[in-house]
């Protein structure tokens, strides 16, 4: 790293948080009531009474930030799975965290807890079932005191197999009105509409980025294998463990949020190894910026397509990202 | 006599219940460069990773200037000790960047970039090793010689006092086998850097260490331990390696060289 690299660094930060910060204004403008910046500003700083205000504190804005939240925690955890694992194919969803959520959702739905308990249901039940399997991936995966990456691996993506079967058994036996809205869960969506969730996620995904940078370090030196961390000093068993919980618990509270919002954590991370290199400092960094971007930008195309009617974020951000990552692959001449 | 360097007293290296070497005991001057000889499979790897303790001791201790190893803080142990491995494995990342890996023992707590200490001593020992020039290569995209180098780089980085090298020419041709031997001799001169390594080559063990130690895998232990003169003997060699070989003294330096035999 010389003054080049710093100024690189910089010039990456800068333009990635200019990009988010023109799809959360074109986010807050765009909608069934065009608004103009100037609004948009009267509306934050100065009347806070006004119909116009109302919109955009109590619909967009919170909508904004959580998909910046989400797309943020997504693709950090992306990143650091894709670093721990040091396997680029890893993302958030192979170890079978979102299985285990929509599992949870889909058994909350056909016991009837929301209607008991309100729309509170959803987030508290997929967390719950999010956290049993990041349980159960951490416990089958320790062995003698050290995490086994590639068992746990292999328990994740069988327990992927496993939860999604289960889904679809309940699904066939579900009732029309439950398997609707067990399908508009799972397709994941931004319409979230407890605040204080707003804000736990929040708080939750920023958490996670400090903690992310803060062990930086040690993922660059990790990518080198076991051995050579140990050498540079690193505590790697205590290092992975705390960036395994991390990753999971990033996930876990994006999908009981968002529901499961697919690709994000696996294209971002990519896209930004390509742009920014593959030193864990500016990458974590990058890949918050460019993921909560990208969320962002995927959240309006899904409202604006047929709206008044909105479609899942969670398909448009699979459509957008394959499409481009595709067509940026088939244009690099070097293996990734 | 001073006290050794690095003392290594009735040391036990294995997997578990497996045993690969017992009973390995021999000590080290400051400023010495130690190699390590012996048969395929007979523990040679095995024995190097055990002196930092990247493998557990089965039994027995290794102390460095009277301390411990065992017990020695993680990044005390990271400013002294660097180890080349063998094998680098191909990474996305460039050269410049893992050789700036090596200044993390040297971070303060809260220190997240490089500062200008650590980039000049990057880019003098990537000049020493001659890879300045493959800085912005990815390591996925040099060859493995290359790489070796980048991994000896890594490790001067670090500043250690004991450098550990496991078949640091194994990749390399004649001219940078020279090379390499030639820069470490330069850096054990210069600042009294004491090295251990594993090698292959027991011309090239002959002719840069000051000792040699011969590990045999049918005893899993130490054969003999020594200079080069009283190590690679013909009868050593046959018992050891089970090959007669003809052991005649380098017309330059007068140590031990070996010539095999071939049946005709």
């Amino acid at each position: 790293m010389n003054d080049h690299g710093t100024k690189r660094w910089i010039l990456i930060i800068g333009s990635l948080s200019i990009l988010l910060m023109v799809c959360a204004l074109l986010a807050l403008r765009l909608g069934s009531t065009r608004l103009s910046t100037a609004q948009i500003f009267d509306a934050l700083f100065h009347d806070r009474d006004s119909v116009t205000a109302s919109i955009i504190l109590g619909i967009r804005l919170p909508r904004v930030i959580l998909a910046i939240a989400v797309g943020g925690a997504l693709s950090v955890a992306g990143t650091l799975l894709q670093g721990l694992f040091r396997n680029p194919l890893v993302e958030p969803y192979t170890l079978g965290i979102s299985g285990g959520a929509s599992l949870g959702v889909c058994m909350a739905i056909l016991m009837g807890l929301p209607a008991l308990m309100g729309v509170t249901a959803y987030p508290l039940a997929g967390f719950a079932g999010a956290g049993i399997v990041i349980v159960l991936v951490y416990g089958l995966g320790l062995r003698t005191g050290r995490l086994q990456p590639n068992t746990m691996l292999l328990i994740g993506v069988m327990i992927s197999f496993v939860s999604s079967s289960l889904v679809m058994l309940l699904m066939a036996v579900s009732e029309q009105d439950d398997l609707s809205n067990i399908v508009f869960w799972i397709m994941g969506s931004l319409d979230e509409p407890s605040p204080v969730l707003i804000r736990l996620v929040l708080a939750g995904s920023i958490a996670g980025l400090i903690i992310a940078l803060f062990h930086s370090l040690a993922l660059n030196a990790m990518v080198l294998g076991d051995d050579e961390a140990a050498l540079l000093g690193i505590h790697t068993a205590r290092a992975r463990k705390i960036l395994f919980v991390t990753a999971s618990l990033l996930t876990g509270l994006s999908v009981s949020a968002g529901g499961i919002i697919m690709f994000v954590g696996l294209i971002v991370p990519h896209f930004m190894r390509m742009v920014a290199g593959s030193d864990h400092r500016i990458l974590i960094i990058s890949s918050f910026l460019a993921g909560a971007g990208f969320l962002t930008f995927c959240d309006i195309v899904a409202r604006m397509v047929i709206a008044p009617l909105e479609l899942p974020v969670g398909v448009i951000t699979g459509i957008i990202g394959g499409v481009v990552f595709i067509y940026v692959l088939s244009q690099k001449k070097v293996a990734l | 006599m001073t006290d050794p360097f690095l003392d290594i007293a009735a040391l036990s290296c294995g997997y578990g219940s497996q045993v690969v070497l017992r009973d390995i005991t021999f000590s080290v001057q400051k400023g010495e460069i130690v190699t390590i000889i012996g048969p395929n499979g007979c523990g040679k790897t095995t024995l190097l990773k055990t002196l930092p303790g990247l493998i557990p001791a089965l039994a027995g201790r290794v102390t460095m200037q009277g301390q411990d190893l065992n017990t020695m803080p993680r990044p005390l142990r990271a400013q002294t000790i660097a180890m080349v491995m063998q094998t680098l494995e191909s990474i996305h990342m460039t050269v410049e960047e893992y050789v700036l890996l090596g200044r993390l023992p040297h971070f303060t707590a809260w220190q997240f970039l490089e500062n200008q200490t650590d980039r000049q001593l990057a880019e003098s020992f990537m000049t020493f090793t001659h890879i300045d020039h493959l800085r912005r290569s990815p390591l996925s995209c040099i060859s493995s010689g290359e790489r070796q180098l980048a991994g000896i780089a890594k490790a001067l980085v670090q500043e250690p006092i004991l450098l550990l090298m496991d078949e640091p020419t194994s990749h390399l041709d004649i001219s940078h086998q020279a090379q390499i031997m030639n820069r470490v001799k330069t850096m054990k001169d210069r600042y009294g850097l004491t090295v251990v390594m594993v090698q292959h080559d027991l011309n090239l063990a002959s002719e840069y260490s000051d000792k040699v130690l011969l590990l045999d895998k049918q005893t899993q232990t130490v054969f003999t331990y020594g200079t080069p003169d009283t190590v690679i003997t013909r009868d050593n060699i046959r018992a050891v390696y089970h090959t007669d070989v003809v052991v005649a003294s380098n017309p330059h330096s007068g140590r031990p060289g070996i010539f095999i035999k071939t049946d005709l």
